[in-house]
């Protein structure tokens, strides 16, 4: 067994065709997973016999919530790597990932909000797993906004690792601490979303759409490192011949 | 780093304490704690030399402290229910104001290039530049904090529960905004960045430090607040040096 494709990942030309080549695998498939999560989430699973039909939000809510967390462990991961052995490819992945959970974070927080409001007759709540997806945007946003505000392109990577790496020790401290908070001033009278004794019809969709909404997040990490790829290096003569200019 | 290479704009109180800086540099013989014990004096010894900045720091908690009473209400009795809270909130922005000066005008001078390429331990240099931090603004936060306290109507059992609970809680503070304040050097106007860099990473510290003031000022027992705390400023005093220098690193690249 060679590793040679293993060194490959860390060639900025090898990157861009793989990850051209890589998208529709991820694409098609969300597209589907997505499309038959939908119809059986929407149409096929029976209404909830407390919430009716204002659970259905869950299954564009649980997996946009499930998404913010895991792409930003990929995204310290990938800032982790790039930092240690100083992998450019890395960092650009750090980079593509930012926006995207962003984006995860954003709908989580907005789907929530939509919930609450027949289920708690307010749009927001100070409901521990919403307030730590607020503080996770934040984190998205620092983030960002440190990336942005650094002019040099290797440093910004290498201080927003840093800052990656840090979030992602805090990200549990902040959530058990949010929750820990919150049992303190509000009587556990909250519906949980996600509840684990949900019959198969309710729950193979929302299965569907976690697996498509991660699929979703690759195609469209791979499409943003793409371009995340080519504006690194524009200068670079690979690129002059793969647009052909 | 000697006298001239110091711009004639820091002032004599800058170049006269400089040499300090000169012996943690030439000092590879020096043990790793004779270094930080010389930074840690030198930063004190700075501070000292320009009380009007050690002063800005707690005027400010004074004042947010103050805001709270002629925007909310003066009744003692409802000020007591939100004393923890803005007791704490104070502290937090009193200390993000603070951290501007942490590492600016040693990266301005050159100090922290000199500590990079010293040969030290970096992380230990800069365990040693947050302590000074932390004894130049946390501490005089945790000894005006009852003050604030009293003021919003909390009783005089409570002075020791929130001495104690400001005093750890702002070690985790300051330790978490040294990442920040390293993480943003360099970069022009960064105060908004720094604060939205570090205060979502200060949360937990905001919400077991109000906690345990809050059962100070009720008479309950503080303790598993306080312990949480300490295990925060336990976990900064491993972790956040470590990333600071690392972050100190880079922003000198």
């Amino acid at each position: 067994m060679t590793w040679t494709w293993f060194h490959r990942l860390g060639s900025p030309p090898y990157v861009y065709a793989l990850a051209a080549r890589l998208t529709p695998w991820f694409a098609w498939p969300a597209a589907l997973l997505i499309v038959s999560g939908l119809y059986g989430g929407l149409v096929l699973a029976p209404p909830d016999y407390q919430q009716g039909d204002g659970f259905r939000i869950i299954y564009v809510h649980a997996p946009s919530a499930w998404m913010s967390l895991m792409v930003y462990t990929i995204m310290a991961l990938a800032a982790a790597i790039g930092l240690i052995w100083r992998i450019k490819v890395a960092h650009a992945v750090a980079a593509s990932c930012a926006p995207i959970g962003a984006s995860f974070t954003f709908a989580a927080l907005v789907t929530g909000a939509l919930w609450g409001e027949p289920m708690w007759g307010t749009y927001w709540e100070w409901d521990p797993r919403l307030t730590s997806e607020l503080i996770l945007l934040f984190l998205y946003l620092g983030y960002m906004g440190l990336r942005a505000a650094v002019e040099d392109t290797q440093r910004a990577d290498r201080a927003s690792a840093v800052l990656a790496v840090v979030g992602v020790v805090n990200v549990p401290i902040i959530h058990y601490s949010v929750t820990w908070w919150n049992s303190l001033h509000q009587a556990p009278s909250v519906m949980r979303l996600g509840k684990p004794q949900m019959p198969a019809s309710m729950l193979l969709p929302l299965l569907l759409m976690l697996l498509g909404f991660t699929l979703f997040f690759g195609a469209v990490l791979l499409v943003r490192l793409r371009g995340e790829v080519l504006d690194r290096e524009r200068s670079a003569s690979w690129v002059r011949q793969a647009l052909h200019v | 780093m000697s006298g001239p290479g110091i711009p004639a704009a820091r002032g004599l109180s800058r170049a006269a304490v400089a040499p300090v800086a000169g012996h943690v540099a030439a000092g590879a013989a020096a043990s790793a704690l004779d270094a930080a014990r010389l930074v840690l004096l030198r930063d004190l010894q700075l501070a000292f030399r320009r009380r009007a900045q050690l002063v800005q720091p707690l005027a400010f908690f004074a004042m947010v402290t103050m805001l709270f009473p002629l925007a909310i209400s003066p009744e003692l009795a409802r000020l007591r229910e939100i004393a923890p809270g803005v007791l704490w909130v104070a502290a937090l922005l009193a200390s993000l104001l603070a951290l501007e000066f942490l590492f600016r005008d040693d990266a301005y001078d050159g100090t922290l290039e000199q500590y990079a390429l010293s040969g030290q331990s970096l992380t230990s240099l800069m365990f040693a530049k947050t302590a000074a931090h932390w004894l130049l603004t946390g501490l005089p936060l945790a000894v005006m904090a009852p003050v604030a306290a009293l003021s919003l109507g909390a009783p005089a059992s409570a002075i020791a529960g929130i001495v104690i609970s400001v005093a750890v809680g702002s070690v985790a503070l300051s330790l978490i905004g040294s990442i920040g304040a390293a993480l943003t050097l360099g970069i022009k106007r960064s105060g908004a960045l720094l604060s939205l860099l570090t205060l979502p990473l200060s949360l937990p510290v905001l919400i077991f430090g109000a906690r345990a003031t809050q059962l100070a000022i009720s008479g309950g027992a503080l303790l598993a607040p306080l312990e949480l705390l300490g295990a925060l400023a336990v976990l900064g005093v491993t972790l956040a040096p470590l990333a600071a220098a690392a972050a100190v690193r880079i922003s000198l690249e």
